[in-house]
Formats: structure tokens, sequence, C-alpha cells
């Protein structure tokens, strides 16, 4: 019993400070505003839009990602490794930075319309409903094939040597190994989108094209700023956090470990027998080279078009640089020690699952407020400056290294829990010998997205900016703000340059950690 | 991706470390664009550190939502960069000491009588677009309403999101009046995208995905003595331009109040006038023409000045919310 209550104890101390910082904010905001206020018409057509688009953009991610993680499970070629880390640069982009690559392939002055142009084609527009579905995918569908790819690498080798071996066709390999994977990590796949897309603000706003594109972040905004009406703000807060926690249910219940059991360790390495065939090849080839087009090419335009203002860069620009590295290193390192005890416990019990989901459901505009309001009697909110900086980072990078872990954690504890008991192996040493090197990969991969959130992230440094500190993406927006749109291309060639080789090397250490 | 609309939670912990030095501190809050290398706000604390003997400090974020948060317990002696749109809400909070200036030679188009926010700088919003590849620009708003829905593509500013954005609001609310939802129906089709911000829509503007971009007639000066380039062009229509001016105001609760009054004076000085043209690329607000700098004298300008006193703004702009979110949904 003491031993359960002290296995707990970490986890339960985060989820208590999770929920404090997520449920405490939003109390703290309806308690100031005398309560919650009634929903307009207007909020309702909000939630709905909201819930439609976060449903299509997880939906079709998912099945997206799946013939792309397949392919690049199967198959082994030259910068196959370069490749899966530079998918997943659209996630960890600044929104607006990756907003104005699209633009520049899918615009009206884009790419495709010009390479459709001599056809006589139609120009194509990417301004409504389906544009920002477009956008959601093109951010999302990296993290839906990473996490993918991550559970087709979980299943032992031995596997599917034994399917080779007994001969197994396509549709027998898909029944008994590849669809008990995907039923246990679509779910939590599609949850993490379903929720990053629930609170999007500016992509809906700006490709939407208009008010029909109004999601509940916009509504809350509103409420905020153009209304005054804190209670309705609240409100409309509230219900994002239920339909987060249903959707989380759902997704849970759902859910169900794979239980492979464990093989030899070996890396897991494509079975010929399994990838023969012109046809699949033919098929992974394009899943392949269609995901990295889509991918790649708006991150190519992005980088292309600030690289010439690179060497005209202001000054100011290398000590804001130095600022966001450093954050983003520290609260990778808050990050990592949140959410894997949140992560361990949270296979077994549910209310961890919750907690580490939390600061994904709320509104960031809620609970930023909410935090200066129970602050404030206590200290001077402005000499918590850095340390809210970096917990914020790190709040919200909690919910994707938690969703990533699961499903290994999952593996893990079917496979070795009896063989760590009865050994007699806990605590601390079970931590160094069996957790952390079996997690070596999924954590290097939130540690890298942990890092490029923090890195990438406007909102935060703008709140307790004193006009002099500044971070890498405060100073681009504050160069486009000033009709500076060449330096700051520039600065978002840095930025896209600095966060993805950030990213790129916490994943890569944490596959030269893995063991197998 | 959600996380930079914190910026406008108000939150706004700070980091203004209290300086530990002997001079009296005067706190400005300020928006972010204005304490900005590129902004007026650096030269603005160097030249009144010359004269007040004290420290000045910037507190940059989302300013009039802060005050409001923190009340009585404000560590501001001076909101700068407020627009008209928040002027109402302000007021009522009975935060605000009067400005105690001289506001009867302004030089603005609108006669300012406001005994409480004074503004410092001016401009009026304008569609702008870039004459080397928009041939034939609308010559009046009507024009601009009535063109063939692919004769240009603009971008324009959300108005629960953006100053610029519930400006334009009131713009076609004052033209058109009981008509502003048929204008807006008519302007709809033309409208390639609506932005959260000004940046994303001069963005689109500059990067040529749009055609035309809802912006100030100000606008221009910018490329003109920043870029030497002359392409980019505002609008000007006979039916008027809406005005935008922005507001500074001291606080009740000042712990300086005569540093905060030396303030509100350094405002209005020519010195501080001076630097506005070019720091924050307005009119500034107390300036003789013929000392402007010269592309700011040969700006085109509107005939006519259109302008909603705060008390019929704040009572039109729920309407005209609705008739525009009506408008678009169609």
């Amino acid at each position: 019993m003491a031993t359960r209550l002290r296995e707990i104890t970490p986890a339960a101390l985060a989820s208590a400070a999770l929920a404090a910082l997520v449920l405490g904010a939003l109390a703290a905001v309806a308690i100031r505003a005398g309560g919650l206020t009634g929903l307009r018409a207007t909020d309702l057509a909000a939630i709905r839009f909201t819930l439609w688009q976060a449903a299509l953009s997880a939906l079709l991610s998912c099945l997206l990602a799946i013939p792309v993680a397949r392919a690049l499970h199967r198959r082994r070629f030259p910068g196959r490794g370069l490749l899966i880390s530079l998918l997943g640069a659209p996630f960890i982009l600044p929104v607006i930075v990756a907003v104005f690559g699209l633009i520049a392939v899918f615009g009206r002055r884009g790419l495709v319309n010009a390479a459709l142009a001599p056809f006589g084609v139609e120009p194509i527009s990417i301004y409504g409903a389906h544009g920002v579905i477009i956008a959601h995918v093109f951010f999302n569908l990296p993290l839906a094939t990473r996490m993918i790819l991550h559970g087709w690498e979980a299943i032992p080798t031995e596997r599917f040597r034994l399917a080779a071996s007994l001969r197994f066709g396509p549709a027998e390999v898909t029944r008994h190994l590849e669809r008990p994977m995907l039923r246990a990590v679509l779910p939590g796949a599609s949850l993490a989108i379903f929720l990053v897309c629930l609170t999007s603000f500016a992509v809906a706003l700006t490709l939407g094209g208009g008010p029909r594109a109004t999601t509940v972040e916009l509504a809350i905004y509103q409420a905020f700023r153009f209304d005054f009406d804190m209670g309705r703000a609240a409100s409309l807060a509230l219900v994002q956090v239920a339909i987060s926690v249903t959707a989380l249910l759902i997704a849970a219940r759902v859910t169900t470990p794979a239980s492979f059991g464990a093989g030899h360790d070996r890396t897991s390495l494509p079975i010929p027998q399994l990838s023969v065939g012109a046809g699949r090849a033919t098929l992974d080839a394009l899943a392949i080279l269609l995901a990295a087009a889509f991918l790649l090419a708006p991150i190519g335009a992005v980088f292309a078009r600030g690289l010439p203002a690179l060497p005209e860069l202001p000054a100011m620009i290398w000590p804001a640089t130095l600022t966001s590295l450093g954050i983003a290193l520290a609260s990778t390192l808050v990050t990592l020690i949140i959410a894997l005890p949140l992560a361990l416990a949270a296979t077994r019990h549910r209310w961890a699952e919750i907690a580490a989901m939390l600061p994904m459901t709320a509104s960031a505009l809620v609970m930023g407020t909410g935090a200066f309001l129970i602050a404030r009697p206590f200290v001077n909110p402005t000499s918590l400056a850095l340390p809210m900086v970096l917990l914020t980072n790190a709040a919200l990078s909690i919910p994707f290294a938690t969703r990533i872990l699961m499903p290994e954690i999952r593996t893990l504890q079917a496979d070795y829990d009896r063989l760590a008991a009865s050994l007699g192996l806990r605590g601390l040493a079970r931590l160094r010998l069996l957790t952390l090197p079996r997690l070596a990969r999924p954590l290097g991969f939130s540690a890298g997205l942990a890092a490029a959130f923090s890195m990438g992230d406007l909102g935060v440094i703008t709140l307790f900016s004193d006009g002099q500190t500044r971070t890498l993406p405060l100073a681009l927006f504050q160069l486009m703000g000033s009709y500076r749109m060449d330096q700051a291309a520039g600065a978002a060639t840095l930025l896209l340059t600095l966060t993805f080789a950030l990213f790129w090397a916490l994943d890569r250490a944490g596959h030269h950690a893995d063991p197998r | 991706m959600k996380t930079h609309l914190m910026l406008a939670g108000a939150l706004s912990l700070i980091a203004t470390m209290a300086a530990a030095e002997d001079k009296p501190v005067l706190t400005v809050y300020a928006p972010d664009y204005f304490t900005s290398d590129w902004g007026p706000g650096p030269a603005i604390e160097k030249g009144f550190e010359a004269i007040c003997d004290c420290d000045l400090k910037f507190v940059a974020g989302d300013v009039l939502p802060r005050i409001l948060l923190e009340g009585d317990k404000t560590q501001a002696d001076i909101a700068i960069g407020l627009n008209t749109d928040v002027t109402a809400k302000a007021r009522a909070t009975g935060l605000f000491a009067p400005h105690n200036e001289d506001t009867s030679n302004l030089t603005m188009p609108v006669k300012w009588t406001d005994p409480i926010f004074l503004p410092f700088d001016w401009s009026e919003l304008a569609f702008v677009y870039d004459k080397t590849k928009l041939k034939t620009p609308p010559k009046s708003f009507e024009e601009l309403l009535d063109a063939p829905k692919d004769a240009y593509k603009i971008v324009i500013e959300d108005p629960r999101s953006s100053i610029a954005g519930l400006s334009l609001l009131l713009w076609v609310k004052d033209i058109y009046g009981d008509k502003a939802e048929q204008a807006w129906e008519k302007m709809a089709p033309k409208v390639l995208t609506v932005t959260p911000g000004w940046s994303e829509a001069y963005g689109m503007f500059t990067d040529g995905e749009a055609d035309m971009v809802l912006s100030y007639v100000t606008s221009p000066a910018y490329h003109i003595m920043a870029e030497k380039d002359d392409s980019k062009v505002a609008a000007i229509f006979p039916e008027g331009h809406y005005f935008t001016p922005e507001l500074v105001a001291q606080l009740k609760t000042s712990k300086h109040p005569e540093l905060a009054q030396k303030f509100m004076d350094y405002v209005l000085s020519p010195e501080f006038q001076g630097m506005i043209a070019t720091a924050n690329w307005s009119f500034p607000a107390k300036l003789p023409h013929d000392q402007l700098p010269e592309v700011f004298q040969t700006l085109p300008m509107p005939d006519k000045t259109l302008y909603l006193g705060e008390d019929e703004a704040e009572k039109l702009r729920g309407p005209a919310l609705d008739e525009w979110q009506r408008a678009f949904a169609k």
C-alpha cells in the first residue's frame, strides 16, 4: 500500500498543479465576473463550427497519416531519418509563419495556382472552411504520422517474422498486427489533434475567409475584448473544457492496448516478404512523396522567402534568439519532469490522463487572465515573469508529451511489469534501468516538441515583456507590426532553422539513447 | 498555437523588475508595437528621461484590459496607445485623471474636446493598393462596392480583434447608415479573407496575395521613405475617411502625479511630436504642416473626415457587428 502510494505521489502532485492552474484560473475569472453569463446564438454557431472543424481535421489527419506512417515503416532509403524529422516541421512552426507558408503554396498567387494556370484550370482558393481544414491537416498530419509510426516501430520484429514465416498476406498482417496497433494508437492521436483544433484561433480566422469560420476561442476573445463580458468568456471556456473532457473519455473508452508481448528487442526492420510487390512499393513511394510535398513545400517557401533578408537582420535579433533558446531548453526540462510521472500514472488512472490534457482544453485567454487574478493579491505578478513564461510553455507541451508517451508506456507495462516485479525492480532503479531506456524514443520526440513549441511560442512572452526583453517570435511580430515584412521574413527563416535544429537534435538524441 | 492569445489575455504579469534606483519611476503602459525598437518608445524614453530626472519604464502589453483587471491598485502612471474603441469603457472606471492640456490648437481634422484622453497622433483609414499592379483602383467607396467580384481581392481585419477592423465597421456605418448591411453584402465577395490583426493583413498585401488591404492613408509614407518605393498608394474616396487617433491618459492613482503631468506636457511638445511621423507612421497631433517630413506634407489626403463620437460609436458597434456577421454569413 505504501509503495503504491509512493508511486502515484509525483503524478498526483503534478495533476493537482495542472488542475489548479486551469480550473482555478477559470473559477477566478467567473468569480471576478460575478458569475457565468448565458450564451448567445452566435456563440452556439461558433461551438457548432468548432466541433465540426476539429472533428473533421482530426479524422482526416489520422486517415492520411496511416499510409504515410506505414510507408515510412516499411521502406528504407537514404535520408529517411532526416525526412521523418523534417516532416515534423509544420507542427513546430509558429502559426503565423506557417499560414504564410501555406498561402505561398496554395494562395491566389501561390505555386499551385501558378502551375495550374497554363492548363487553363480554374484557380483554387484556400479561403473558406476547407482552407481551415487543409491548414489543420498541414499542422497535425506530422503529429499523427509520428504517433502512428511510433506504434508501428513498437511492434516487435519477431511478430513480423512470424507473420512472414506463416506466409501471411497483407490482409492477415493488417488483421493480426496492424489493426490492433492502430486501435491502441489512433484514439489518442485523434484526440490530441481534436483538442489542438478545438482552440484554434488565428488559423481559423485567417484562412476561414470571414465570420462564418468563427471558433469558440474567437468568441471568447470577442466576449472579453469587444463586449467586455467576462462572465460569457468564462461560460464559453467552460464549454470548451466540457467538450474536451467528453472527447477524452470517449477516446479512452475505445482505446485498447495492443499487447503484442515483448520481443527480443531488435530494431523493428521491415521484413522483405511483407513489403514486396510493385503495387505496394508504388503506393508507399506515392504516399511518402505526396506527404513530403504537401508538408515541405510551404516550409520551403517560408525558408526561401526569408533567406535573402538574413544578413539584414537587426542586431537585436541575437539577444532575442539567446533568450528564446534558454527558455526553450528550460521549459523542455520542466515538461519532461511533469509529463513522465503523469504519463506513467495515466495508463492506470484516468484522473492523471485528464489532468495531463487539461492545459490543452482551456482557453489561453481565460487561463492567462485567471492566473493574473489569482497571483495579484499575494505577489507582484511582475516578479513571477520568468517562471511564468517557463511554466506556461511547459504546461502547453505536457498534453503532447503525455500522449506521445502513453502508448509506449502501455506496451512497456504489459511486457515488463511481471518481469520487473519478480526481480523486485522498482523506484529509481526501475526508472533508470527499465523505464527511461525503453522510453528513450518517445521521450526524445516529446523533448523536441516541447523545445520547439517553446521556441516558436509568441504569446506568453508578450505578456511578460517590458518592451526590452524579447524572444525571437516576439521580435518577428514586432518587425511585422512596423511594416518591416522582409526583415520579419528573415527572422522567420532564422526561427524556422533554429527551431528545427533543436527539435532534430533532441529527437535524434532519443533515438541514440534507445538501446534497441 | 493558442498561446499568442494570451497577449490579449490581459494577464500581462509583466517583467518590470522594480528598479532599485533612487530616481522616481514613471510607469507607462503601452502596446507592444509602441515599445519595440522600431516604435516611438525608445526615443520617447530617452527624451523624457533627459528632462524629468526620473526613470521611465514601459510595460508592454494589452493596456486597458490590464488596467481594468488591476483596478485602483494598478502600477500604471500613464496609459498610452489607447484607441477610441475603449475610451467609453475606460472613462467609466473613473481611474483616469484629466490631462489639463490645451487641445484647441491641435493639428487634427477633428476638433478635440475630451478632457481626459489626449490624442498624440492620428491617421485615417484607407484601402492601400499597389498602383503598378492594380490598374483600375476604386475612385470612391461606392465604386469599391459596385465593382465586379473579381475586380480585386481585399483583405480586411476582424472588428472583434482589431482596431482597424472595428474602425472600418464604423466607417461603413457612418457612410451607409441603415444601408450598411447591404454595403457589406456588396463588399463581401471581394473580401479575400479577414485576419485577426493588421500585421497579417498587411503582410498578405505586400506578399502580393491580396490586391488591396485595409490600412491607413499614412501607410504609403513608410514605403516611400524607408524603401524608396512609391508604388503603394492609398485610394482616396470622396465619401470621406474614418479618423483614427491614438490616445494617452494619466491615472488618478499615480504616485507621481507631477511627473505624470509633466509627461502629458511632453506628449504635446515639439520634440515628442517631431518623432511621431517616422516612428509611428502617422500624423502628429500637434505639429504645423510645414514641419512634417516632406513625404507627409505631400501625401494625398481625403477632403472629408468622418468620425463618430464616443457615445455614438459605443451605441452603434454592437448592431454594426451583427450586420457585418449577417452579411458575411450569406
